[in-house]
């Protein structure tokens, strides 16, 4: 089997099960509780904070928990659009954003909140112009994912954190969830209002996210009750997991430079070999660099028009190998990508989109079987 | 500024004299050790009480910050490096002179020539990097060697150059344990960690003493006296030794002997004896406490007279003329407000009676207390069951192998 589905989830980490099964076993008090167990239990979410902080360079405080990267994108954009709705009623995104993003401010508008959504240029990317263009006097909230997931076009976060810093009145949110782990994010983070994580991303347990929130910025909490979590998330803490999310950051985080160099290597075999398949279109350029203004190195993008991507899939499926047509959250629909056609992409291409997506671990062996397998698989169904 | 590469670092020359230098230069460059294990690119060396630590990447801010903790420290200075090369002291001196913020328009170069096989002399090097840094100014600079806005300073070593403008003073006072020993009372609130800083600015080691009642009071408040102690560590090389006394047998007691509006003042009295004790145990020659005149029914004069009457060791009280918000500001700078502020009771907020005594009689307590015949036994007790735990800067934490 060949698992080449990354951005959609990676396998649990063997050493963050063992800490997930050894807390969940033996540390089940409710960190509330004035016991004991309790304390310990409250220990283990102060120091899960702690060390997640760190890989940020943030301050403990500053780190929320959540059961979800998408439930953080929720509680950072809604949060924030509700608690400052006094201060103005714009809004600004992407179309490039994630659902967990794209639907939030779907939702604000109809709550009466007006949102401009970005164009890209033809690579995906974010024009700095535009949200120049775009920023108003009573713009509240930029939000941006650093990383694209469906084609891992990076975005210019640092250049419009820059920018935003002169409007101390409009927060910045970055979505870092495909990012973190890759890209630096202590650096961009510095620049942030909010920011984004999701454990099983990077080899944490699914079910439990982070976000970061400067010590400064209010947020209406989208789940009230015993106050935990500044108040700001309310529920009892899922201390195993949130200690497993704390030991995937770590671990990420210590890796994060040789784990990018090696994805780079593997992209460069994959794209070198893609590239000679007749029928297939590499979206991102045969030459990528990991570079701010570049390409994530994590993946690889790519349309092969006139076939039809899930069954390109489930041929490849068949023999052993697993990728995704693009975000795993939305691949079940038929319609062609909102990402690609706003990269002006045709809609024959748009909805032809394949995304593979590996890990360090993997080796370039992998990339070459990866690769000649589409190949045979495409040529294979071009004769049916 | 440019970024600094370097950090040259003076230890306390001026302030320490006899034969205790050495041993306490000594303890200053253990705590500069411990802070740079943090950074593991960072790397030091040590010359002539001078500490050079090489950055390599590692951000300045936070290591400037650490060696303001560090007590007793003379100066620091930011400083980019150069090769022992004309050509490369030059180039760097316009980069530094460039880069400097706001724009200077007035400078002069002193040169320090440790190396003297380097080829030119300081007076001949100050002329050839001066005059290099004005052909690049063109005319927007001039040499003003009585009150220059900025003063590029030179040092040649054997091995490289450093160039540096500011020198940074350091927090003061002296290094910890160069004066001594003290038992700081810690109860978990505002003040105390304040006077236990002082103290140590002023060169006291410090052994914290805590007081705790459990069940009525929780652990969390232990946690939190911990926590404040962690945070005091950091200003030494090694750790805090704090003892934790357990109070519930003498405080119950007290409380259940009507004394009511003098409860307070029986209690403190007890809680000094107590640490008369155990300073004696830890050969320490002095009590600190975070009392601050006036601030609560203890704190009265009167109060602070009876409680502190029959104790024999000097009790120091370093916050004692500090307005409440002056206290704040600098619980905030050391980090330890936030700590303080959280709600758990502690000893001194239980069985609190509705009207403590502000002005309370020695005589009628001396006479409670010789009443209270198990008092004695009971604080002997108390010293005997003292915990001592060792408080690191690091948390040694018995989590650790599940992060």
């Amino acid at each position: 089997m060949l698992y080449l589905d990354y951005c959609a989830t990676s396998p649990v980490r063997p050493e963050v099960i063992q800490t997930v099964t050894d807390v969940m076993t033996r540390h089940y008090g409710n960190p509330s509780s004035l016991h004991r167990l309790g304390k310990e239990a409250e220990e283990l979410v102060t120091k899960a904070r702690t060390v997640v902080a760190r890989t940020l360079g943030c301050k403990p405080s500053e780190v929320l928990f959540t059961g979800s990267g998408s439930e953080a994108n929720n509680l950072a954009i809604k949060g924030a659009a509700l608690a400052y709705r006094k201060r103005g009623n714009h809004l600004i995104t992407s179309v490039l954003e994630h659902a967990s993003v794209y639907e939030a401010y779907r939702q604000l508008e109809d709550l009466g909140f007006d949102v401009t959504y970005l164009p890209v240029d033809s690579t995906g990317q974010v024009r700095l112009a535009d949200v120049e263009a775009a920023l108003r006097e009573d713009t509240i909230l930029v939000s941006l994912m650093y990383v694209n997931n469906e084609m891992g076009r990076v975005q210019p976060v640092e250049a419009i954190a820059e920018l935003l810093k002169k409007r101390p009145k409009t927060l910045f949110h970055i979505d870092a969830i495909q990012a973190f782990g890759k890209l630096d994010c202590k650096r961009v983070v510095r620049n942030a209002d909010l920011l984004t994580l999701s454990a099983h991303k990077f080899g944490g347990p699914k079910g439990v996210g982070a976000l970061y929130c400067r010590e400064e910025v209010a947020l209406l909490p989208l789940v009230s009750g015993g106050g935990q979590e500044r108040g700001l998330r309310s529920g009892t803490e899922n201390v195993p997991l949130l200690v497993g999310m704390a030991k995937a950051c770590r671990l990420a985080e210590e890796e994060r430079e040789q784990v990018a160099a090696k994805l780079l290597t593997l992209r460069k075999r994959l794209t070198d070999q893609l590239a000679l398949i007749p029928g297939v279109h590499l979206t991102t350029p045969a030459e990528m660099t990991a570079e701010d203004e570049g390409y994530a190195p994590q993946l690889v993008h790519l349309t092969a028009p006139g076939f039809r991507p899930e069954v390109v899939i489930h041929a490849l499926e068949k023999r052993g190998i697993f990728i995704s047509t693009r975000s795993a959250c939305s691949s079940d629909q038929v319609e062609p990508s909102r990402v690609l056609l706003a990269m002006g992409f045709p809609r024959e291409r748009a909805a032809a989109g394949l995304r593979i997506s590996y890990s360090a671990d993997q080796s370039l062996e992998d990339m070459d079987r990866m690769a000649q397998e589409l190949g045979a698989v495409l040529s294979m169904l071009e004769q049916a | 500024m440019q970024h600094p590469e370097a950090i040259i670092v003076r230890l306390g020359e001026l302030t320490l004299k006899g034969r205790n230098r050495r041993r306490f230069e000594r303890r200053m460059m253990e705590q500069i050790a411990n802070l740079i294990q943090h950074y593991p690119k960072a790397t030091l060396r040590e010359e002539f009480g001078r500490v050079y630590i090489i950055l390599n990447g590692e951000p300045y801010a936070e290591l400037a910050a650490g060696l303001n903790r560090v007590f007793g420290l003379s100066s620091y200075s930011p400083a980019v490096k150069a090769r022992l090369d004309l050509e490369d002291i030059r180039r760097r001196a316009i980069e530094w002179v460039r880069g400097a913020e706001p724009a200077p328009r007035t400078f002069k170069v002193s040169v320090k020539r440790a190396n003297k096989a380097f080829p030119h002399n300081s007076h001949e090097l100050a002329h050839l990097i001066g005059g290099a840094i004005l052909r690049q100014a063109e005319g927007t600079l001039q040499v003003d060697v009585h009150q220059p806005e900025l003063e590029l300073r030179i040092d040649i070593r054997q091995h490289e150059v450093y160039l540096f403008s500011e020198i940074l003073p350091g927090t003061g006072g002296y290094p910890v344990g160069s004066n001594g020993k003290a038992l700081l009372m810690l109860s978990g609130g505002i003040d105390s960690p304040v006077a236990g800083w002082h103290s140590m600015r002023r060169g006291l080691e410090i052994e914290g003493v805590h007081f705790h009642s459990y069940p009525y009071t929780s652990e969390r408040a232990q946690q939190k006296v911990i926590d404040l102690t962690r945070k005091l560590a950091r200003y030494t090389p090694d750790r805090i030794v704090l003892h934790m006394v357990p109070f519930t047998e003498i405080q119950t007691r007290l409380n259940q002997s009507n004394c009511e509006n003098l409860l307070i003042t029986l209690m403190r009295r007890s809680m000094l004896r107590i640490a008369e004790q155990l300073a004696s145990g830890r050969k320490a020659n002095a009590l600190v406490t975070g009392e601050s005149l006036g601030q609560v029914a203890s704190q009265t004069l009167t109060s602070m007279q009876v409680i502190g009457d029959g104790i024999r060791l000097p009790i120091l009280r370093p916050l004692v003329m500090m307005d409440k918000q002056e206290i704040i500001g600098q619980a905030q700078a050391i980090d330890t407000y936030d700590i303080s502020i959280l709600p758990y009771e502690d000893c001194c907020t239980l069985f609190v009676p509705k009207s403590p005594a502000t002005n309370p009689n020695l005589k009628v307590v001396e006479r409670m207390e010789k009443s209270f015949f198990f008092l004695p036994e009971l604080e002997q007790q108390a010293v005997e069951q003292t915990e001592a735990l060792y408080i690191r800067e690091q948390e040694e934490d018995k989590f650790d192998e599940y992060f």
